[in-house]
């Protein structure tokens, strides 16, 4: 009997099909995301049946911690140049091109002006610290949210304000917050929270 | 590596002197590369955005408005948000030195949310049966809008006065308002709460103890 001869056949798959979904999917990643903004402190939001998305662009975003410590937010880096460059003049302290383009880079800060200069020669790992999070003074005396508020306002007169609170923040704190806003005319606000499921039976 | 060689020795007679080059190229590792970079990008994006609650509050210069809050009161639900998590209630106003009665309520669908879907009743009707309509493609988007703006500031609706006694927390005020939202409730505002309302709960917390 004639042997049957198996023909030895190639294991190989073509990866090339496989490489261009992967690299399609990349694509697509790589367009649609905006990143997790990294933020000094952890908040947890509250839910709500809201279903109103919050704009992309021009938003300030006002953090509030459990203890009420506030932070403030911007989201492009020219304005945040432009903001620290003119509170610091509120205040008269100047701050040089490396300290601003360091500034620029953090997404949310919570330290009072006077602290700013020590904060930015930190190191990346140093911000980050419980102690570095002092929160931005609100008090009637030395309502710097104030300023920072009206400046940004300044700079870009298209910002749209987005109040990020924790569900425990005491409503004293949030209440001087809207109080603050009130005195410099800003009716108009956003709270930011999860989305829930509610029934209206 | 992962390909074979697989040799092609069936033709005996060539002998050209070239060797045969395999032309393909690997791509198990370019593949493998794409994927991270897919991992990463997954885990870091933030794909849902949260939702927000649009509020608008009067300016400070108003002041008519506030005049116009004050002969409301006698016609206005106020309520109360304590601490711990409590909710009181009242109708009305103080009148001729009686005080108006206080309920005690939570923030659950059983509690708050009942009372003011009673009090709101002609509107919730209309607008769910708009919402009806709305579902069966009877009325446009635009219609639909305009109209629930409508129903929702109708003269019938109540007015919700909110006040926050300091040691409540921002859960409360954004659940106080979501119920606003629920119930279809147009006219409400959040006013600073005042001694005579803290006297109230005091009151009502105090015998019980």
């Amino acid at each position: 009997m004639p042997k049957v001869k198996i023909p030895r056949k190639s294991t190989t798959v073509d990866m090339t099909a496989m490489c261009d979904v992967a690299f399609l999917l990349l694509t697509f990643f790589m367009l649609t995301s905006n990143f997790v903004a990294k933020e000094p402190i952890i908040v947890a939001i509250p839910s709500s049946v809201s279903e109103i998305k919050i704009p992309e662009r021009d938003i300030v975003t006002v953090l509030i911690d459990a203890e009420g410590k506030v932070f403030f937010g911007l989201d492009t880096q020219q304005d945040r140049k432009e903001v620290l460059d003119n509170v610091g003049k509120a205040y008269s302290i100047s701050f040089s091109d490396k300290e601003l383009t360091e500034f620029s880079k953090i997404t949310s800060s919570g330290v009072p002006i006077e602290k700013m200069k020590a904060f930015l020669a930190l190191s990346i790992e140093a911000r980050d610290s419980k102690e570095a999070a002092l929160g931005i003074p609100t008090d009637s005396l030395n309502n710097q949210f104030k300023v920072w508020m009206k400046t940004s306002r300044q700079v870009n007169p298209k910002l749209r304000l987005a109040i990020k609170a924790d569900q425990k923040t005491p409503y004293k704190v949030v209440k001087g917050v809207m109080t603050t806003l009130q005195d410099i005319n800003e009716n108009r606000y956003n709270l930011i929270t999860s989305l829930k499921e509610v029934s209206t039976k | 590596m992962a390909e074979m060689q697989v040799e092609n020795k069936g033709k005996k007679g060539k002998k050209t002197g070239q060797k045969k080059h395999n032309t393909r190229v690997d791509l198990t590792p370019m593949v493998d590369l794409g994927f991270l970079l897919i991992t990463f990008f997954m885990l870091t994006t933030s794909m849902l955005k949260p939702q927000t609650m649009e509020i608008s509050v009067p300016s400070k210069d108003k002041v008519e408005e506030e005049e116009q809050n004050k002969v409301k009161a006698s016609q206005a639900i106020t309520v109360l948000l304590g601490k711990e998590n409590k909710l009181y209630y009242y109708f009305g106003t103080e009148e001729n030195g009686v005080d108006p009665e206080l309920a005690e309520t939570d923030y659950s669908s059983e509690g708050i949310r009942k009372m003011l879907v009673v009090k709101n009743a002609d509107v919730m009707n209309k607008v769910n049966q708009l919402k009806l309509d709305k579902a069966a493609r009877k009325v446009s988007d635009e219609d639909y809008q305009k109209k629930l703006s409508e129903y929702r500031a109708s003269k019938g609706a109540p007015t919700i006065l909110i006040k926050a006694a300091d040691d409540s927390n921002y859960k409360n005020l954004v659940d106080i308002l979501d119920e606003m939202n629920i119930c279809n409730i147009a006219r409400y505002a959040i006013v600073d709460i005042t001694p005579y309302d803290l006297g109230l709960i005091d009151k009502k917390t105090l015998p019980a103890k």
